[in-house]
Formats: C-alpha cells, structure tokens, sequence
C-alpha cells in the first residue's frame, strides 16, 4: 500500500504522574490496580459540594520536567481550563485541563529506526490534567473506583509526524523511556499508568490534504500498538481501494485476534464547552522556576547512548542497551567512575550480570553489588588472578552477599593456580591416569590436548591458569613422545 | 432587658458584662423561631440540639475566662453553606437529605469564634433568584408584611435577622443576594470584596462571583461577623491572602472629607419614586454629615445584567454538572446508568434548568465567541469602569435595588422582571469592588428601602463606617417588624 498511500499517523500519550498525592487535593496517589476501590479519596477529588481544587506544585514540577525534556517552550502564563463532558466516572462534570496555553508547546523527540537512521518527531503540546476514575460494569449494575479521580495526567501530543506501526512503536518507547528516566512515571501500561491513543490515517501520496482519521484505543503494549497501526493502515488502504470510504469513528485494538473492530462513531466533534477554571487563577511560571527545573533534569537516554558510542567506542546495540534503564545507565556510569574499561564493563554488565539478575527476577537496584566491585572483579581477570570462569562464580556471590571480589577469593580458596610446579604435578597424574588417550595422542591424535587440558581443569575446579596448563600440557606429552620414541 | 431586641454587639456586650447568658439569648432565638418561623418560613432546618450544646459550651468557656470575637452569640446560616451535622440542600431536591461531612471555612471561623448556630435558612435553588420563591421547599415572607417575599437569594438569613429569628446570620451575594434581601427586609448585609472570604464549603453557584457575606440589624453587627469570616484560607486559590482589618474599630463615626459618588445610571426610568427619594435624602445626610457628593458615571451599567446572566449561567453550567446521584444525595431509579443520571437531574426545578441551559448554550461551539467571550470582554469593561471611578471618589452611593419588596407570585412567571430586582447590585459582583446595603427609610407602603454602598477593592472597613455613620446619624426605629404568628399558606 506504501507506493500507492501516505500513512498519517499522531500519538496522544496520557501519563500518569507519580507524585505523592493527587493534582486538586491532597489524596495519596495509590497503584489503582493494586489498592481496595475508595480508600484513597475525599470530598474534593469526589467531586462533593462546595469543595475547591488547589494546584499540586510537585505535579508542575513534573510536567516542565517532561516538557523541557522533550525540547518544548515552556509556558509562562498557563490556564487551566474546565473540559464539560458527563460520565459517572468523572465527578464534577467536568475535568480540569489545560486547554488554549498548555504547559508545553513547539518541541520534538528523536527516534531512532532499524535502518539505523534517526528521525525527529514533532511534539504539539504537553498540557496537565487530572485523570478520572474506573468504571466497572456488572450484571447488577456498575461500580465506580475513584481512587484515580484527580491523579495528575500528562497529556503528550505529537504532531502528525509518524508514518508507520514501527514509528509509532519507536516513538512510544522513547517516551515511555524518557518518562521512566525522568521519575515521573513507572511505564506500566498494563496498569493503565501509560495510555496510547494513535490517530490513524492515510492519504494517496502527493496529495496535501488529510484522509478521514480514526482514533485506536485499549492499546496496552508497544508491539499491540505497532500491529494496530499497520493493521489500520492496511484496512484503511482496502476501504480506499475498493471504493469506499474512512469513517470518523474511535476503534478498538482486540489483542487476541489482532485486528481493529469499530466502538463508536463520532458523528461530529464532541463539544466540550471548554471555559477558563473560576476555581484556579493562571498559574505563572517564572523563567528562574524553569531554570531550576531544566538543572535537575538528569542527563538523558539520547545523550547517553551517544556519549557511550561516540566517548567509550561501544556499539550502538550496546550503547542503547545500557542506557535503556537509567538505574544500569548510572549504575555503568558509577563503574566507569570507579576505573572501570568501557568495552570489557559492558560485556560485564550485559551479558553476565543480566543474565544473572534474569536468573533471579531482580534488577540492579535490588542487588547489594556496587559499582566498583565488578571493576575490581575485572581487574582480578586482566592481572590473571582468577580467570573468567571463576570470576562468574564470584560475581554470583557478590550478587547474593554484596562482599567485595577479594574477600570471597580468598575465603574460597579460588585464586588461579599458576604455581608451574603444582600444576606439572597434576599434568602429569592426568597423563598417568590416562593411558588410552595418551596412546592415541602419540599416535598421532594432537588435538587431545584440548581433551588433556580440560581434564587438569577440571581436576583444579577451574581455578588452573588456562594458559599456564596448555603450555605444560603440551610439554609433558611431547616429553612422553622423546621418551616412547628412545 | 428584652434579650430578643438587642442587636449582635449589645447581646455580646450583656454576655461580657454577665447580664445574660448565650443559652438563655439562644433559646430566646428558638422560642421566637417556634412561635413566628410558621409564618415567616425563614429557616430549612433548626439545629436546636447543636445550638444549646453550643451554647452551654460558650457560656462554661465564658465562666471559665475566655472570650473569643463572637462567644456566645447565636448565628443563622444559609442553607448553602455547608455545616457538618446538619442537612444542607442549597434549596434543592437534588441535595435532599445531604449531610456534608465537613464544615465551610466560615463555619470553622464562626465556631472558633464561639458563636452558636441556630440553623440553616432558606434560599433559592442554588441561590438563583430575588425571592426565595425558586427555593424547592417552601417560600420565606418578608417580616414588614407577609404577602411579600424577602428578597433572595439570600431571603431566609435576611429574613431571620429582620424578625428577630437571629442576631446574625451569612449569606451569599453572586449578584445581589445579600445586598437585595437586606434592603427588603431593613437590615444591614455586606458582600466582600471577591477572594476576602473563602468559598470553601459553599455550595457553587458561580465560582467566579459568589462570595459570603454578613447580615446584621446594624453595621457593627455586619462589621463583628465579618472581622471572623473574613481572611486567607489555602484550600480556596482565589482566596487572597492580605491580612485583615479590624472592622468594628473602623467604626469612627467620621465621614469628613470622604468622597462619595453618585452614578448617574444608578438612577434612571423604572426606579420607584420612593426609592429614589429616600436614597436622595440619604446621600444629603452622607453630605451633612461631611461627606463631598460628586456626580460620577458608570457608562457599562446598562450590560450588567446580560452580561452577568451570561458569566453566572454557563460557571453555573459546570458546577451543577456533579450533581448526577452518583456519590451522595437522591438517586432515582433509571433503566441504566445515563438514564439514572438523566432522571435524577430532573430534581432540578425550572428556574436551574432555565440556567443550565442559557450557560451550555453560551459555551457551545459556534456561540462561545458570540455569549459567554463577549461577555468576557464586557465584564472587562464595567470592571474597567469602577477602577475609572475609584481613582476620584473613595465609596459609592446608589439604590440597593431600584424597588422595594415585591408580592409574593408577583413576578415568578416573569424571569426578566424578575431579574431588574437585581440591575443595581450585579456589577458589582463583576467587578473588584465591595458593596453593602443599609437601611435608609420605608416607602408609602412601610417597606424598607436600601442604601447602597460600594467600595472600592478591600474597601469593606470605608463602606462599613460609612453605614455606621449614617446609622448614628439617622437611628432607626429599633422596634422589630410585627410579624404574625401562625401558619402561612
Ligand atoms: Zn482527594
């Protein structure tokens, strides 16, 4: 369908903010999946008589984080807005946004594609809001949680820049990322703390005019959001192809059957009557609060990657690989403070230590391993102290006890034996053992050295200096050969 | 000593003194309530319990030293502030049997204060109307003659305080319902400046205009519970947060030199001839008593009143939007969720939906620009006017409202007649500036006619002297209006 239509596609992005308590009132913020419906709410995010919403500082605070750190102007004289719709689920009536001057506005985000080519994305606007709560229908009725009621919401608004399912996928997940660096949000969007809401349409190529958009919703992972779009722009392409028309209408995405299905035509514009919020004066944001905030703003996962590839020679699968957490990205920073090589630290971390936290369900910070003792552990390899098989043992241990590389090689009598007498004595018990292979290597059949070799390893538990018995090794059964042959 | 007769400082000044006690001048109030309230209508709900208890609590702390701005005194509230222990219904059927579990900012400020709370008085429906007679429940009489309504929305506390049911009592003035009540009924009321006192626990009817105020029989009384109500409270973002004057030893007697202007628009074809007499008289008395008269103009006057009906219905629009019967008061039995919500909102009466609709209808797409945007700018523009007009002059003397009380039913079919009652108090609400009424005389017919005086932003000590003045120099007759006891059909 590509040669034939242009996919226009714009991600709505509604995150959650995780502050402490709720945007108008002061309600603890709760996990709304996790915490007994109505127990963390009052009058105000009830929406009761009389009550008076007052803006939650810490919950700007997060926004022009998220704003400034997708490139946006910040707004210095920011309206908030009342948005009238009625559902039961959101108590007042109406909710409280952020409408003509939202908090940010003019930014964009870099995305990186598969080709290997960066594309940047326009960002709209970042506007504030408060979420509403969760209805639930029964056969006997419907229930409604209000423990999310007035959670402070990031609205996200691309412009519509994207032009595919893995666009919108790697746009998705560069949010989500920065989000989760940033702190303001925990990315789980199975919990519904994270929603995307793509705008899906296409238009023959080279015409300027916009096709007839659909909304998709109940999108709840990245890979549900990428089959959604392609799926919608191939639909979208077939109603065109055979004559038909797009209709404006919001669907869904049904993840088990992998298609869109329709949920609700929007036979016009909602109107949601939008006037200035009486209850709040304008919010001013002077330029040093914005200083303030833009020095807080931790450095982020682009310039990591970059610094790692372009400052420390990594690949770029390595680079965004440890920069794809911020708790392993500082944590990798830490080791590299601490002395450690690059390139060798990296290995360390992606392939050993992740498979080991895999292994037990945890992350970096769960374990009590400190930076600077994997740089010691690598540094006990390069000096030849322990060699690598045993330097993952170590590294387990460190991982369950958090004791420094040193102790537990000691402790263990794990040091590498490099001792040439030692080892000359247990060569030789093998060869003696060994009277079969032997023969066969005299024979002819060198490349049982290897087999030799591994046998003396296995008798020191791997704590042999490889090298060390190889060279030995040979040695020895050269030796047998002088003296089968005189 | 005729406790019923004292105004609020003389009965605080009896309770300082020892010559009374609050349980004797509280249930002195619930007798009076029990034997006229079946005529006059003025309370919903009589909270007898709550007040002794008060009131027993005042007079122990009284006995044990303590003396706090109004211990002891026995307060009336409008049923739209919220009171924690007793109903509150804003004068509606969609509010029936609504226990707010919290108590409104001026309610903590009352109670820290040790007044006493003898119950919640009439309104109409979310404090939408001149008369009461919007009120879901029943419609308050004017204490000078029972055919006729006290004014409103406030008519209920205004009411009280006229016949005696209270020595002070608050009420909420969106665009005249304090000022316009009190000038029925002869009593004195006051609407602060906007952001003076916190909107916190009044029920909304117009965010950006309602705002609570006082009524009393004198200006000192008005000036007494303002001193309490008034200040910054952090849970209300628009209210301000400047420190308070002392209002009652603003009271100087001292008028001299004060600039006081007469707008021109305020007096204009369709004002009664006594009013304009009597309001006449008074501003030469204001002028005897040393004041300099000048002629001023406020040249938006004449927007007001659409522009207010324009502002005030579509924030009422929004804020009448929570009450669906999901989370508290009645709940009717639909076939669905919509259709519950939807059935449900049919406990609204008329004149609400009337409003409901003209505030939807002003923010819809396609007339936003036309309604409530120009509205906007014209609000712009009378506010612009009063800022004119307080660079030259220091208050402002006009009519309260340009009739005096009108019959009961007279005018409920005619919305707009209705509405006139109002032309002279709503600018204000648009505007920056504070406003009272004070009695100043009764037409052909014995009713009061009120004075109007507004000041400019945080002005409400100059209005308040103003009136005690006047007050001092015209006493009125202290007698309180005979209201007939028994039932009022
Ligand atoms: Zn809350």
């Amino acid at each position: 369908m590509l040669d034939r239509y242009e996919p226009v596609i714009g991600l709505e992005i509604h995150a959650e903010l995780l502050t402490h308590s709720k945007m108008f009132c002061g309600c603890r913020v709760v996990d709304s999946v996790e915490a007994a419906p109505n127990t963390a709410v009052c009058p105000v995010c009830l929406g009761m008589p009389g009550m008076l919403p007052v803006i939650n500082r810490r919950a700007v605070e997060f926004a022009m984080r998220v704003a400034l750190a997708l490139n946006c102007e910040i707004q210095n004289h920011n309206i908030f807005a009342r948005k009238n719709y009625f559902y039961p689920d959101l108590p007042k009536g109406y909710q409280i946004s952020q409408y003509e001057l939202p908090i940010g506005r003019h930014g964009w985000l870099d995305i990186a594609l598969s080709d290997g080519t960066t594309k940047r994305i326009g960002i709209r606007r970042v506007h504030m809001e408060e979420d509403t709560g969760k209805l639930t229908h029964r056969d006997e009725g419907s229930l409604v949680d209000y423990n999310r009621s007035g959670v402070p919401l990031l609205e996200i608004v691309t412009e519509p820049d994207i032009r595919s399912g893995e666009e919108a996928r790697a746009y998705a997940t560069r949010i989500r990322q920065t989000l989760r660096y940033l702190g303001v949000n925990s990315g789980d969007m199975e919990k519904g703390v994270l929603r995307i809401e793509p705008n899906i349409s296409i238009r023959p190529r080279g015409s300027e005019a916009f096709g007839t958009r659909i909304e998709l919703k109940n999108l709840n992972s990245f890979r549900a959001l990428a089959d959604g779009t392609d799926f919608e722009l191939d639909r979208q392409a077939a109603v065109l192809d055979g004559g038909g028309k797009v209709i404006q209408e919001t669907r869904g995405w049904h993840d088990t059957r992998r298609e869109t299905f329709s949920q609700r035509a929007k036979e016009e514009a909602e109107d949601y009557r939008y006037f200035a919020e009486p209850d709040l004066p304008p919010l001013f944001i002077d330029p040093a609060w914005i200083q303030t905030m833009r020095a807080t703003l931790p450095e982020l996962p682009q310039a990591k990657e970059a610094r790692y590839r372009i400052d420390f020679g990594l690949s770029p699968v390595e680079a965004t690989a440890l920069a794809d957490d911020r708790a392993v990205a500082e944590w990798f920073d830490a080791a590299i403070g601490a002395g450690g090589k690059p390139k060798s630290l990296a290995n360390w971390i992606l392939n050993d230590l992740f498979r080991l936290l895999n292994e037990r369900g945890l992350t970096i910070s769960d374990v009590p391993l400190a930076p600077a003792a994997l740089v010691e552990l690598q540094s006990l390899v390069d000096r030849g102290t322990i060699n690598l098989t045993t330097a993952r043992e170590v590294l387990a241990e460190m991982l369950e006890s958090g004791r420094d590389p040193t102790t537990i090689i000691e402790a263990g009598g794990l040091g590498q034996i490099s001792d040439e007498a030692a080892l000359i004595a247990i060569v030789d018990q093998v060869i003696t053992d060994n009277p079969g292979p032997l023969t066969n290597y005299l024979g002819g059949k060198e490349s049982l050295l290897g087999w030799f070799v591994g046998q003396v390893m296995r008798a020191t538990r791997g704590q042999a200096n490889p090298a060390l018995v190889n060279e030995i090794a040979r040695r020895r059964l050269e030796e047998k050969r002088d003296t089968a042959g005189s | 000593m005729d406790i019923i007769s004292l105004t609020l400082t003389e009965l605080r000044e009896a309770l300082r003194r020892g010559e009374t006690t609050s349980v004797a001048a509280t249930q002195a109030m619930l007798d009076r309530i029990v034997a006229l309230d079946n005529s006059l209508l003025s309370y919903l709900t009589i909270t007898e319990e709550m007040a002794l208890e008060q009131a027993t609590a005042a007079d122990q702390r009284r006995a044990a030293g303590e003396d706090t701005p109004l211990l002891g005194v026995p307060i009336a509230l409008k049923d739209i502030i919220c009171l924690s222990g007793a109903p509150t219904t804003a004068g509606s059927k969609i509010l029936e049997g609504f226990n707010p579990p919290y108590n409104a900012f001026v309610v903590d400020r009352l109670l820290e204060a040790g007044a006493v709370i003898l119950g919640k008085t009439n309104t109409d429906e979310f404090a939408m109307g001149s008369s009461t007679e919007n009120s879901a429940y029943v419609t308050t009489r004017n204490p000078w003659d029972i055919e006729r309504v006290p004014g409103g929305s406030s008519g209920g506390s205004a009411a009280a305080v006229a016949a005696g049911l209270a020595y002070g009592a608050l009420g909420t003035d969106t665009g005249g319902s304090v000022r316009q009540p009190a000038s029925f009924c002869g009593v004195v009321g006051i609407r602060p400046t906007y952001g003076r006192v916190s909107r916190w626990g009044v029920v909304a009817f117009a965010s950006s205009l309602d705002q609570v105020g006082s009524f009393g029989r004198t200006a000192a009384d008005v000036a007494a519970q303002l001193s309490v109500i008034a200040g910054h409270d952090p849970r209300d973002s628009t209210s301000l947060n400047i420190p308070v004057p002392d209002y009652e030893a603003a009271l100087t007697g001292d008028i001299r030199g004060l600039r006081i202007g007469v707008p021109r628009e305020y007096f204009v074809e369709g004002i009664e001839p006594d009013v304009e007499a009597a309001v006449r008289v008074a501003i030469d008395d204001l002028a005897a008593l040393g004041a300099e008269i000048v002629e001023i103009s406020l040249p938006h006057t004449q927007y007001g009143l659409p522009v207010y009906y324009l502002i005030a219905s579509a924030e009422a629009s929004a804020n009448l939007a929570r009450y669906d019967g999901t989370r508290f008061g009645p709940r009717a039995k639909g076939a669905d969720m919509i259709d519950t919500v939807r059935q449900t909102r049919a406990l609204f009466g008329p004149e609400v939906k009337r409003r409901i609709m003209l505030g939807a209808y002003a923010l819809s797409a396609g007339y936003y620009d036309e309604y409530y945007g120009r509205a906007l700018k014209v609000r712009t523009l009378i506010k612009e006017d009063f800022r004119r007009v307080f660079e030259s002059v220091d208050v402002i003397a006009a009519p309260t409202s340009p009739a005096t009380a009108f019959r009961v039913g007279e005018r409920i079919d005619d919305p707009l007649n209705m509405y006139l009652a109002d032309i002279f108090t709503l600018p204000l609400n648009l505007s920056a500036s504070c406003g009272l009424s004070v009695p100043c005389g009764l037409d052909r017919q014995g009713l009061p006619i009120g004075l109007q005086l507004i000041g400019d932003t945080l002005q409400e000590a100059r209005i308040l002297n103003v009136a005690h003045t006047y007050e001092q120099a015209r006493p009125r007759d202290r007698r309180l209006p005979a209201v007939p006891a028994g039932a009022t059909g």
